[in-house]
């Protein structure tokens, strides 16, 4: 995939990021206010230092003007953007991108959803006029079906499948049990995992990353600015981001155990970053674990494990918060939720805190590499967008 | 030579046993079994399959007229045999036409088509209802069935027939309510008995044959004592029930189906049907019907078939409402949108890839001919089974079906328990009303086990 990138031509200088949760008192204007707010302030800005807004959300709003009204913006480009699950980590790539081209001197990126006003468990997609041919299953099962693909493909036991799923949201709930922002705060053992009751074929409630309300926020400058705004930017190192066709779910050859469309935006922004040994090079990884197969599946397709062998490594602990390679290390989905259009930027909040020394004590991360990478995606298994981004702080 | 040229029908797979209805109605219920349409069948979803099946029975062309009859019509004011009509892909010029509203209309339809000229598809399907603890209820069964009436490759010759037509009281149901009443059994008998006994003297009159010429007779009708009484009367070798209740509407032909099924050249076969008169049909087994191959003969349908509870069934039909998953109910289908995929949507067609010649499933702006998909079988990849999703009836299991000779699709199983799906396991399509929202059914295709 040509991409020419825009490797350390756009700083971020100023990030916020609400508590996720079931914010019964907050409407969609509070916690995008919320979010801008803790930006702004970290970049030591105002609003009118803002050039141009890009907003990522699912269905919460339409057009700018959902993010113009409650921000209070006076003659401002606002863009509401829509990318599946990704629409947060597609807010920044546009805000990043107006920057790096010289259109703007600053511009930011909001990313909202505010799920829970819906009356009903879970997300639900409002789909378009159809001829109602389409699959009406939940997303859940539609990765669920991942989990006894990769087993058979890579002879993988029921039970250790079982386990190394279980590790995973076992560990991403000790991560989130140490971050005030998550929305769940409590450590959940892989016994209690393993007898949820089941939700889709081999997924239990504990595999399934939970539903919230939440925004978060990024201030982008050009690299050259950045020291104007704070003394310790993250430079962005790649962007890349990859919209699926839908040829998986037709594709006789494609087997449920790796998303196409995540190795080759994971492929492009290593080349765009300079990495050949990820596992080596990133200090850590937020990405979408919105089912623990999806994990699991994730570990290989962005090179950290070889093909078949992620399973071994969760559970030998090499992507917990003291492995070799932090993965989740806010607790990712799994504690968080999943407020659709902010949790590419919510992913993007944990580099912002780590690698600049910023996170707390009690789930900082022990190496001290200097690049990370964040994966957002959207759909399904076989009909994907995949958006991978790597920051650094040199 | 005018008569039946192919000939199916359709049995659903449900089975509700009536020695369990008395227990929770508290009366009713009985011995034996009735079969019940599944949650996501309704009259044209059966109809569909038992005329794909009578297609696929004989080497005779297509119709160029298709008649759905029904008691319990999906839609009324909107024809549902254009329904069938798109799921068999029949041409554009093929009239369909519902000939509904009463029992009689599908012997009628029958009747007629006989009567008539060109290749008609008379199709029948009835879901029949009533009350808990009803005699409907026990004596009723769901199904469909479906003859193809023509000049050519003809298996059962018509011989001539009569009908007799009376107006009383024997059951009624105002549109809209969801069972029948019947009046005093005996009224009913007396009317039948002499209403019967005169159009079978006048088809054997019309048929220019002796009495002892015929034989096998089909004695049917809703009116059971009546149908059993007139075929004491007539003194002829009796073709049993078929043993999952009476499927009403479809319920003559689906027994002239099974008749057909064992029947030998030269054999004389009866229809009398009772349902406000009789209406009578003679017919002669010709030497062609050594070579009629009915896929899946009606015997073997009754044979096979799980059981459903009796509260499951209550639910199906609507009597007792069950809380629905906490997740919204689907959209109503766009009109315009399914008119623009109907080959796709009512007729399982895909098209070819364009490079590597599989099919596209479904079909994408690039792709090449249309492939017809719905008589393919498949191989289950993967499965899931979706404890989440709203549907009518809970939980959704759900598999990626690899068609043999190419073309794969993620897609819905139905008839089928979750803990006997297998990955390897083989299916086939169907023809089902996925959902119904603003009072528009949503039709489309799922694959269900491979019938054996």
């Amino acid at each position: 995939m040509p991409s020419n990138g825009i490797r350390d031509r756009v700083a971020i200088v100023g990030m916020g990021c609400t508590k996720f949760g079931e914010h019964w008192d907050l409407g969609a204007d509070d916690l995008m206010v919320a979010a801008a707010a803790e930006a702004f302030e970290s970049a030591g800005i105002d609003k009118s230092a803002v050039d141009a807004f890009w907003l990522g959300t699912a269905q919460t709003g339409m057009s700018g003007i959902t993010l113009a009204r409650p921000l209070e913006l006076e003659g401002k480009p606002v863009t509401r953007v829509e990318n599946y699950c990704a629409s947060g980590s597609e807010a920044l790539r546009q805000a990043a991108y107006a920057v790096a081209s010289g259109a703007y001197d600053v511009a930011m990126a909001v990313g909202v959803e505010k799920v829970k006003d819906s009356g009903y468990q879970g997300l639900n997609a409002n789909n378009p006029p159809n001829d109602g041919t389409g699959r009406t299953l939940t997303a859940a099962a539609m990765f669920s079906m991942v989990a006894p693909a990769y087993g058979r493909k890579y002879g993988v036991s029921d039970e250790d499948m079982r386990a190394a799923m279980a590790h995973i949201a076992s560990k991403n709930h000790f991560n989130g049990a140490r971050n005030p922002r998550a929305q769940f705060r409590g450590e959940v053992s892989t016994e209690t995992i393993c007898s949820a009751p089941p939700v889709a074929g081999t997924l239990g409630v504990f595999d399934c990353a939970g539903v919230a309300d939440g925004a978060a926020a990024a201030v982008v400058v050009r690299a050259e600015d950045a020291a104007r705004y704070v003394d310790n930017p993250l430079y962005i190192k790649a962007l890349s981001f990859v919209a699926g066709n839908g040829s998986g779910l037709s594709d006789p050859a494609y087997d449920y155990t790796t998303f196409p469309e995540v190795v080759q935006a994971a492929t492009d922004a290593y080349a765009q970053a300079g990495i050949t040994d990820p596992r080596t090079e990133l200090a850590m990884a937020e990405v979408h674990d919105c089912f623990t197969p999806t994990e699991l599946v994730l570990m290989e397709d962005l090179g950290f494990s070889e093909r078949g062998a992620a399973w071994k490594e969760v559970l030998a602990g090499a992507f917990d918060l003291a492995g070799d390679l932090p993965v989740n290390p806010d607790g990712g989905l799994k504690s968080f939720g999943h407020p659709v259009g902010a949790s590419g930027l919510r992913m993007l909040y944990e580099p912002w805190l780590q690698l600049r020394g910023a996170a707390p004590e009690d789930r900082r991360i022990g190496n001290d590499r200097r690049l990370a990478l964040t994966q957002n995606l959207g759909g399904y298994p076989g009909e994907m967008v995949a958006f991978v981004s790597i920051v650094g702080t040199a | 030579m005018r008569g039946i040229a192919g000939a199916a029908g359709y049995i659903p797979r449900g089975r509700l046993d009536l020695t369990g209805v008395a227990a929770v109605a508290g009366t009713g219920g009985g011995k034996g079994v009735r079969s019940v349409a599944s949650y996501d069948e309704d009259t044209t979803t059966m109809a569909v399959e038992a005329a794909r099946l009578a297609l696929r029975s004989t080497a005779a062309n297509g119709p160029d007229a298709v008649w759905l009859s029904t008691v319990t019509p999906a839609y009324v004011d909107k024809t549902n045999a254009a329904a069938v009509h798109a799921a068999l892909r029949l041409d554009d010029d093929v009239i369909a036409l519902d000939l509904g509203g009463a029992a009689r209309s599908a012997s009628g339809a029958l009747g007629i088509a006989l009567r008539g000229s060109g290749t008609t598809l008379v199709v029948a399907a009835d879901i029949r209802t009533g009350l808990p603890g009803s005699g409907d209820e026990a004596a009723g069964g769901d199904g469909a069935a479906a003859l193809l009436v023509g000049d050519t490759d003809v298996v059962a010759e018509y011989l001539g027939g009569a009908s007799t037509t009376e107006e009383f009281l024997d059951r009624w149901r105002t549109p809209g309510d969801v069972r029948s009443k019947v009046w005093e059994e005996r009224f009913g008998e007396t009317k039948y008995l002499t209403l019967g006994d005169a159009a079978w003297r006048a088809a054997l009159k019309a048929a220019e044959i002796e009495a002892d010429a015929v034989d096998r007779v089909i004695v049917t009708g809703l009116h059971t004592r009546a149908a059993r009484g007139l075929a004491g009367r007539l003194g002829r070798p009796v073709v049993e029930d078929a043993g999952v209740g009476n499927t009403g509407a479809a319920h003559p032909a689906l027994l002239l189906t099974a008749a057909l099924e064992n029947a030998t050249p030269g054999e004389v076969i009866g229809l009398v049907v009772l349902a406000d008169g009789a209406d009578v049909f003679l017919f002669r087994i010709t030497d062609a019907i050594t070579a009629f191959r009915p896929p899946r003969p009606v015997a073997a349908q009754v044979a096979a078939g799980a059981a459903v509870p009796y509260g499951k069934f209550l639910s199906w039909r609507g009597v007792l409402p069950i809380e629905p998953p906490r997740r919204p109910e689907p959209a109503r289908v766009s009109a315009s949108a399914a008119g623009r995929s109907e080959d796709w949507k009512f007729a399982f067609v895909g098209r070819r890839d364009p490079t590597s010649g599989d099919p596209q499933l479904p079909p994408r702006p690039s792709g090449g001919d249309d492939v017809p998909m719905a008589d393919i079988t498949g191989t289950i990849v993967t499965f899931t089974v979706d404890r989440l999703a709203y549907s009518p009836s809970p939980p959704i299991v759900f598999a990626v079906v690899d068609f043999d000779g190419g073309g794969r699709l993620p897609v819905e199983l139905t008839d089928v328990a979750p803990e006997d799906v297998a990955i390897g396991g083989r299916v086939e399509m169907t023809f089902r009303r996925l959902s119904t929202a603003d009072g528009i059914h949503n039709y489309f295709w799922k694959a269900k086990p491979l019938a054996v």
